[in-house]
């Protein structure tokens, strides 16, 4: 059946391409996928929603850059991605979690990008290469913020 | 499980084929999306700040230089009418090096065999002056890059790398350029990429640049490596956009914000 064939040859690419990659990559810590959620933290601790705030709304975190938010104090935001604006009352904070860790995982063909994942990724600047985007007390602090989004 | 695995596969590549080529019909230039004083400034020979390196090309085009001491106007006399249309087929395949070269790297070689004369460097003064005089004289003019079947393998890579995700951000050209160009990156307008204006007067960088220097921009702007100026890969992503701009009238110099 082409189809299983065509989809064993893209595992099999996929294997090759992950066997390839270097390991001196820096270790991050490891996580659990429950369904379309990362239920624990990643740090074992809750995130700081103050922080949280912040590190959307600053440019060098790329949040705002696709999204706009609750955010009045920040000119200019980006219209490529969902208003950030009820997310916690859209998802739980484990589904947040995965979406901020490892968006690729819910949607392969999103174009938001994976902020604690390291693997796969071709061409990455020599600043940035082996490292998350954001670390883990980064995505907690955000996520702890985000769950406070309601409406 | 396997079915599932499947799924998910045909998932993503039902995702990775959403990345559609613009229609002929719907192709802007970066010009439509600037506010109504930038493209005054684009239009005003008087108020555009890329006609001063305009300006300064043509006195380097008539200046004898390198040990042969010729000027380019000694081989090629008057630029308005030998270089008029060359600018809207470049980059374009040397026989010789059996590659595609832009006209920066044109510039160059005849600097380099005709002139004698060390080259000059990338973004350098004089060789963003010189290009810039030289693609004024194709202003209005089509874009026809591409045509030369010799350089079809080039154009190929060239949209390869266009359509590649890369760096930390893993996006590609194609993510903003043809799937998001009507929206807003933070507070800029994500344009269609079309390399029609080259080299061309950037507010934000107070400065005429090259289409080189653009691309090296987004792509350290997805936080990927950026090719080295010159390099082969950049000069195929410029032959790449240009046959994509094929039939749109080139700018050059415009502004952009
Ligand atoms: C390059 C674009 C891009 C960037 C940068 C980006 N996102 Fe997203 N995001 C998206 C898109 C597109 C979606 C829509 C769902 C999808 O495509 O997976 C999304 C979805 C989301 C959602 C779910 C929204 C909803 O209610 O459906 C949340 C929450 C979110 N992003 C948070 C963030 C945070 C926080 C950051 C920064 C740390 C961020 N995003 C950076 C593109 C982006
Ligand atoms: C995350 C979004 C994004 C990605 C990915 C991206 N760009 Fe851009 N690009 C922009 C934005 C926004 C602008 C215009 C605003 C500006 O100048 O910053 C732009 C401008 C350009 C222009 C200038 C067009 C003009 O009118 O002069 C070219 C050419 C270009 N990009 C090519 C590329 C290429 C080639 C790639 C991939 C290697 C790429 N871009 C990747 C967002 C992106």
């Amino acid at each position: 059946m082409p189809l299983a064939r065509l989809a064993l040859t893209m595992l099999l690419a996929a294997g090759l391409f992950a066997a390839c990659w270097p390991a001196d990559a820096e270790e991050l810590r490891p996580y659990t996928v429950v369904g379309d959620a990362i239920p624990a933290s990643l740090t074992g601790t809750k995130g700081d929603v103050a922080r949280g705030r912040a590190l959307i709304v600053e440019r060098s975190s790329t949040c705002i850059l696709c999204h706009s938010g609750p955010f009045p104090e920040q000119a200019f935001q980006g219209d490529l991605a969902p208003n950030l604006a009820g997310s916690g009352s859209r998802w739980s904070e484990g589904q947040l979690r995965l979406r901020l860790v490892d968006a690729s995982h819910l949607n392969a063909a999103t174009i938001m990008p994976s902020y604690y994942h390291v693997e796969g990724l071709v061409r990455v600047g020599t600043s940035w290469r082996g490292r998350p985007i954001l670390s883990a007390e980064q995505i907690e602090d955000i996520v702890a913020y985000l769950t406070t989004l309601r409406n | 499980m396997k079915i599932a695995v499947c799924i998910a596969l045909l998932t993503a590549m039902a995702g990775a084929a959403l990345a559609t080529e613009i229609p002929r019909s719907e192709r802007r230039s970066g010009y439509s999306f600037m506010s109504a004083d930038s493209k005054a400034m684009q239009d005003e020979d008087t108020a555009n700040p890329g006609m001063l390196s305009v300006l300064d090309g043509e006195t380097l085009w008539m200046r004898k230089a390198g040990a042969a001491n010729k000027a380019c106007a000694d081989c090629h006399n008057d630029a308005r009418v030998s270089m008029k249309g060359v600018a809207a087929h470049y980059p374009a395949f040397d026989k010789a090096l059996g590659k595609p070269v832009d006209l920066e790297g044109r510039i160059n070689l005849c600097r380099t065999n005709h002139q004698q004369a060390t080259p000059f460097a990338y973004e350098s003064r004089e060789l963003l002056a010189l290009t810039a005089y030289v693609a004024r004289q194709s202003r209005g003019m089509p874009i026809t890059a591409g045509g030369d079947p010799e350089l079809a393998p080039f154009v190929e890579q060239g949209h390869a790398l266009f359509m590649q995700r890369q760096g930390q951000l893993n996006l590609g050209c194609t993510s903003c350029h043809d799937d998001n160009w009507d929206k807003k990156l933070a507070g800029s307008a994500i344009t269609q990429a079309q390399p029609t204006g080259y080299p061309l007067y950037r507010l934000e960088w107070q400065a005429l640049g090259s289409l080189q220097r653009r691309l090296r921009a987004c792509i350290t702007g997805i936080r990927a490596q950026a090719y080295d100026y010159g390099s082969p890969e950049l000069v195929e992503l410029e032959l790449y956009l240009m046959t994509r701009a094929r039939g749109m009238p080139v700018e050059t110099p415009a502004v952009r914000p």
